[in-house]
């Protein structure tokens, strides 16, 4: 196991699971600070549900996460939501405000965290906005925009308070190749501008492997691999090799569990 | 048999157990420090969204109820010769049933299931999620300045639509029929009580404004955030509040008349 230097988010023997299905089982991850680190893994694997751990709106049945030195599901509500404001989160659909303009969705963290004077918000929030592309944009409503850009304005909210991590939820999922290349430069540039450390959720395998520093593969509650993109591209193993290639079958099946096909077949329903 | 009792038992602690969640959200939703300056504007906005937009509908409703009611008790009181009780009658069963009852219907048709999509699409497109991830309290800055909102609407429409509705019968009663003015209007102020019969009909509109209210934001907050689960939810708000309404009617006016 490779260790960091500098590590921000250590989560250790983390179980958590849904109603009998077990999401995690005894995880392990640490993420550096100030890079670039992806989590992968076919759908429903829970990687959604790792960023949700980590921002608290989850709880784990067992096990720590500590953000920063703090652990995050042992926090209390003032604690966490201070926390909170130190994390930023793309969500995949984008999550903007239908009921207020791409402005006011940008300005709203600040709004709630700071005391900043409407000068200073409007000078941040046009900075923000600049950075992602989209100052032109400020006046529209959110409906008005289209998904990438929806993603962008996302983009532009989840750093407004500079925040130390970024955490992003399938941020390619979903979007033309303009779009996809764009945010893909967004995501490497904007960490590397701002120097915070980014997470990112995804199984749109060229792009993720393109940008992460570090990638962890999950699969069935456990992490199957663990490296640098060389070594992920590199590995021998048969499970992360089909994840990797995209082969329709393999240690991951192709069929649902199911009885015997031939013998369902020739029963009387 | 026992499966059936075990089923029944089941479904019954289901219900029980919907009924405490939806009073913890609620708690947790009203009770906390009160912010003024950030929660006044937003229960303005809902008051506009819930109260100022359904107007036009408790008005045309209520003008036309009262109508129906002057026409109605005219055609029956005339065969006693008592038509200018008319007044007295339409004020009465407006002010004391069918303003809070048929209003809080309205308003759970037009406001409550309006609230309960809102919110449902709000958790759906994860709005709530990233309110929460920001740092923001979902349940103090979207169920609350909407709870709030509801329940001091529904009397102020109540109270609008009795108005109306009195003068839908005036207009029916007095310059239609031609009962004669002074006695319709006498009569009715003779009758109409303070206490017993306007402060109980606000009484049971305040009642009303807190459950359907309540019903539709817990619905909108619990329900699963797919296409089928917010119709779902939006169709459950409807559906309980307009019974809880006629049921809690019931009840209210056996304590409040019951005894008369």
């Amino acid at each position: 196991m490779d260790s960091f230097e500098d590590v921000i988010i250590d989560i250790q023997n983390l179980s958590f699971a849904r109603g009998e299905r077990a999401i995690y089982n005894n995880v392990d991850i640490q993420v550096p600070r100030g890079k670039i680190t992806a989590i992968m893994g076919p759908s429903g694997t829970g990687k959604t549900t790792l960023l949700k751990l980590i921002g608290g709106q989850l709880k784990p049945d067992q096990g720590s996460i500590l953000v920063a030195g703090k652990d995050i599901p042992r926090l209390g509500r003032r604690e966490l939501f201070d926390m909170r404001a130190r994390m930023g989160m793309l969500f995949q659909s984008g999550a903007l405000f239908t009921d207020i303009s791409v402005y006011e969705n940008v300005a709203f963290p600040l709004r709630v965290h700071t005391d900043l004077s409407e000068e200073m918000i409007r000078d941040v929030v046009l900075m923000k906005l600049h950075a992602v592309g989209l100052r032109g944009a400020r006046d529209l409503m959110p409906s008005e925009l289209s998904g990438g850009m929806a993603r962008r304005v996302a983009l532009a909210r989840a750093i407004a308070l500079d925040p130390e991590i970024v955490m992003y939820d399938e941020p390619f999922a979903g979007q033309d190749p303009i779009a996809m290349g764009v945010l893909v430069n967004l995501i490497r540039r904007l960490n590397r501008a701002l120097g915070h450390t980014s997470i990112i959720v995804s199984h749109d395998i060229q792009e993720t492997l393109g940008i992460a520093d570090y990638i962890y593969l999950i699969s069935d509650a456990e992490v199957i691999a663990r490296g640098t993109p060389e070594e992920i591209a590199n590995t021998s193993s048969q499970k992360v090799r089909q994840f990797i290639d995209g082969l329709p079958d393999g240690p991951v099946p192709f069929h649902f569990p199911a009885g015997d096909y031939q013998s369902e077949l020739l029963q009387d329903s | 048999m026992l499966d059936l009792v075990a089923r029944l038992g089941h479904k019954g602690l289901k219900k029980l157990e919907a009924f405490g969640s939806a009073g913890v959200i609620l708690m947790q939703a009203l009770v906390a420090r009160p912010q003024p300056f950030t929660m006044l504007p937003l229960v303005v906005k809902q008051i506009h969204f819930v109260g100022v937009l359904s107007l036009i509908i408790i008005v045309v409703s209520g003008l036309f109820i009262g109508m129906v009611l002057g026409l109605q008790g005219y055609t029956i009181l005339v065969d006693y010769g008592s038509e200018q009780a008319v007044g007295q009658m339409v004020a009465l069963s407006l002010v004391r049933e069918l303003a809070p009852v048929v209003t809080a219907l309205l308003f759970a048709g037009r406001a409550g299931s309006a609230l309960t999509a809102e919110i449902g699409l709000m958790k759906a497109t994860e709005q709530l999620s990233s309110l929460e991830m920001i740092g923001v309290d979902p349940l103090r800055r979207i169920i609350a300045p909407r709870f709030w909102a509801g329940f001091i609407c529904l009397p102020v429409l109540a109270t609008i639509f009795s108005l109306v509705g009195i003068m839908g019968g005036a207009l029916v009663g007095i310059d239609w029929l031609g009962i004669y003015e002074g006695s319709f209007w006498s009569n009715m102020q003779n009758s109409v009580d303070f206490r017993e019969d306007i402060l109980n009909g606000l009484i049971k509109a305040v009642v009303f404004g807190f459950v359907v209210t309540w019903i539709a934001v817990f619905q909108g907050y619990d329900c699963v955030p797919t296409s089928e689960g917010i119709s779902d939810a939006t169709t459950k708000t409807v559906v309980y509040s307009s019974l809880s309404v006629l049921a809690l009617d019931f009840v209210l006016t056996a304590l409040m008349f019951g005894d008369l």
